[in-house]
């Protein structure tokens, strides 16, 4: 197929591998942020092409998995306020809160929807003008745009049955948060493609200036990601870590400046609750009071939530951290799996454990 | 499976208990069978095989709940009698009377059940199965959407045919009969009114010639077959591991997906090993007669594009491990629910 083939040609990928197996003299350890690299790197068996000296830690960009579960206990809440349909990214509707999930609710009788996109979520709220439709929003600086915008759609077609819960997270506080922490690490970045692409990839200059860990933002086609390690290579051979953009096709400094300025329009920064890296200061964004018709936290009167620990066992949080791998995880595979998760980084197919589990667990005895 | 103790999670019925997945693993393993067994069911097999003096019927009942009713490539009708006659023909059982039960909700377009009907009488024909009993049930609006249909159906097994899910061998060929992808497509194309460049047309279609025609290339030859519907190739191979207490390696470069359905799936984050199929067969076939299967089945219309996709393997964990075209490798495992679609 056009503009797929291309990027996973396996002669190019056994060239890429030899390179990199050229460079790759010391152990090397490369974060890559986002969790669909993690997805890729798993789904492709890119971990066991290159050399073992070379070792993937997966970082806290799955949107599902750094959702803490108040965060849930809230949606629940939500889909249960008198005449409300709550709509939601489809693997929300798996994850665990501290007592229940959407899915448990939903086949008790809430009105619970899944959506492809916030637009959709406008388009219900539209058809059901009795109805209230809460959108609950999670990710990073992709979907943010998106849901800015049916925010700004919604109050120009006068939809004020329409409102969003949002949790969205940003990127360049996470790393940081990570970079701070002193058991962590780690030589170099793989940065995510998707969010630089509204970003633009001049959010990541901090990490080479003040941390001197090398950058490379990749696509999401395997080639991408072997291009991407080789990248990083080259800067650590010639000790001059810097960023880089892999992801050329896509990407550019700037970023898309129209979404930028739909997100600064409708949100503001706010301090945020991760799963596993706890509150970071700034690294969220709430809906700003000019738009609180379209706030669902301001428009309902909700309990907050009890503060909800992970079950003990559950080792997301260090996952998340990139201090441990699921193998390390004591309950991974067993009182925790994708049908019954303990914690959400076996829920989303972007989870570092659903990655291990779905498509790894051959190479559990080796890790 | 190690996992058929375990009573489902949960004190409610999830629609990822109906996906073809783990989570339905669990409800069937878990609360169904452990009610109702018997050697017959314990066999777990799409049809159940009857000795009755000597003759060995091949039995077996499904139901229809698709949405919509209609979709590029076929409906309900010809759907409810092809998935029937397949379970039949999965076991090597040639089919020959199904009946037919309607559950319809008040207010269903008499015009569209009517058409529904010829699609049935259609389908029937062309496959030479009779419709011989019947039922038909009315529900109030909104306790049932629109229409579903149940078929059971009945067939004959040859005397030296033995094909069982726990039939695989180590060393066994592993048949892919076309395309993957084109009936779980088309639906949710249709369903969530995205529109392809190419048409996507389900492939609903009657196996039983298909089989036929590759029973008769080598007798005894088939050991396992499975039709990959609602769960796609990934479950139809895991279950068939799993009971036949093997493993398993698949080439990802041999594995046929229409470009329509590829560029469907690339852009919604599906895997087109987990989506359904409704006119492929999936067969484990003794080495040394494997190409001589093949043959008979490129041969036959619903067969032009089989492939041999891999080998059968010994493996204490059961697991289902594909070689990625691009040079790595990784496992097929079985889903906990429905197929998601990613988020970014």
């Amino acid at each position: 197929m056009k503009y797929m083939d291309e990027f996973r040609d396996p002669v190019l990928a056994r060239r890429l591998v030899g390179e990199i197996r050229e460079l790759a003299r010391k152990p090397v350890r490369i974060m890559e942020i986002c969790g669909g690299h993690t997805a890729v790197i798993f789904k492709y068996g890119i971990h066991k092409m290159v050399p073992p000296q070379i070792e993937f830690i997966h970082g806290p960009g799955c949107p599902v998995c750094v959702s803490p579960r108040e965060k849930v206990d809230l949606a629940i809440q939500l889909a249960w306020q008198d005449n409300v349909i709550l709509t939601t990214f489809a693997d929300m509707i798996r994850v665990p809160g501290s007592r229940s999930s959407l899915q448990h609710e939903q086949a008790r009788g809430a009105d619970v929807r899944m959506v492809y996109s916030s637009l959709d979520a406008l388009e219900i709220a539209r058809a059901n003008p009795q109805r209230h439709v809460v959108f609950f929003a999670i990710g990073f600086e992709t979907t943010a745009p998106t849901n800015a915008m049916a925010v700004l759609l919604a109050r120009e077609r006068g939809l004020t049955n329409f409102s969003i819960f949002s949790n969205h997270v940003t990127v360049p506080p996470a790393v940081r948060a990570i970079l701070d922490a002193p058991e962590v690490r780690l030589d170099a970045f793989i940065a995510p493609g998707h969010v630089s692409l509204v970003t633009g990839n001049r959010i990541y200059r901090f990490i080479p200036r003040e941390y001197g860990k090398a950058v490379v933002t990749s696509g999401f086609e395997p080639l991408d990601l072997l291009q991407s390690t080789l990248m990083i290579l080259r800067q650590l051979r010639d000790g001059r870590p810097t960023v880089e953009n892999q992801y050329r096709r896509a990407v550019t400094e700037q970023g898309n400046l129209r979404a930028q300025a739909a997100v600064r329009t409708v949100f503001e920064p706010c301090d945020m609750s991760w799963r596993g890296l706890g509150i970071i200061p700034g690294s969220g964004l709430k809906v700003r009071a000019a738009f609180a018709e379209h706030d669902a936290e301001r428009r309902f009167t909700l309990e907050p939530p009890a503060a909800s620990k992970d079950p003990k066992a559950c080792e997301c949080g260090d996952i998340l951290r990139g201090l441990k791998s699921p193998w390390d995880c004591r309950v991974f595979g067993t009182a925790c799996t994708p049908e019954k998760p303990l914690g959400a980084c076996m829920v989303s197919s972007e989870g570092a454990c659903a990655a291990y589990y779905h498509y790894g667990r051959q190479w559990a005895a080796t890790g | 499976m190690d996992h058929s103790v375990h009573r489902p999670s949960g004190t409610e019925v999830l629609l990822a208990h109906g996906s073809g997945g783990r989570s339905m693993h669990q409800l069937v393993d878990g609360l169904i069978i452990p009610h109702l067994n018997n050697p017959l069911l314990a066999r777990m097999d799409d049809q159940a095989v009857l000795d009755i003096s000597g003759v060995r019927l091949g039995f077996t009942t499904d139901s229809f709940v698709v949405d919509p009713l209609f979709f590029p490539g076929g409906d309900i009708g010809a759907l409810a009698v092809n998935g029937t006659v397949n379970d039949l023909a999965m076991g090597g059982a040639r089919p020959l009377y199904l009946s037919l039960a309607l559950i319809l909700e008040e207010g269903f377009a008499l015009a569209e059940l009517e058409r529904i009907l010829l699609s049935i009488r259609g389908a029937a024909e062309a496959c030479g199965v009779q419709i011989v009993t019947g039922d038909t049930k009315v529900v109030h609006r909104g306790s049932a959407d629109k229409l579903f249909i149940n078929t059971a159906g009945v067939g004959v097994i040859a005397g030296e045919t033995r094909i069982t899910c726990s039939g695989a061998a180590v060393g066994d060929r592993i048949l892919l009969s076309g395309t993957l992808g084109d009936h779980g497509m088309a639906i949710m194309s249709r369903r969530e009114g995205f529109q392809f460049e190419a048409p996507i047309e389900s492939d609903t279609a009657p196996l039983w010639s298909l089989v036929e025609a590759m029973l008769a290339a080598a007798p005894g030859a088939i050991h396992a077959m499975r039709d990959p519907t609602r769960g796609g190739l990934a479950s139809a191979v895991n279950e068939i591991a799993q009971h036949s207490a093997v493993g398993m390696r698949l080439q990802e470069q041999a594995i046929p997906v229409r470009e329509p359905v590829r560029g469907a799936c690339e852009m919604l984050g599906l895997d087109p090993l987990y989506v359904a199929n409704e006119g492929k067969l999936i067969a484990l076939v003794h080495p040394a007669h494997a190409e001589r299967v093949l043959a008979a089945a490129q041969s036959h219309p619903l067969g032009r594009d089989a492939r041999l996709i891999g080998t059968v393997v010994e493996d204490a964990e059961h697991l289902v491990v594909l070689d990625t075209a691009f040079g790595g490798s990784r496992i097929v495992d079985l889903l906990a629910g429905d197929p998601l679609p990613r988020i970014c």
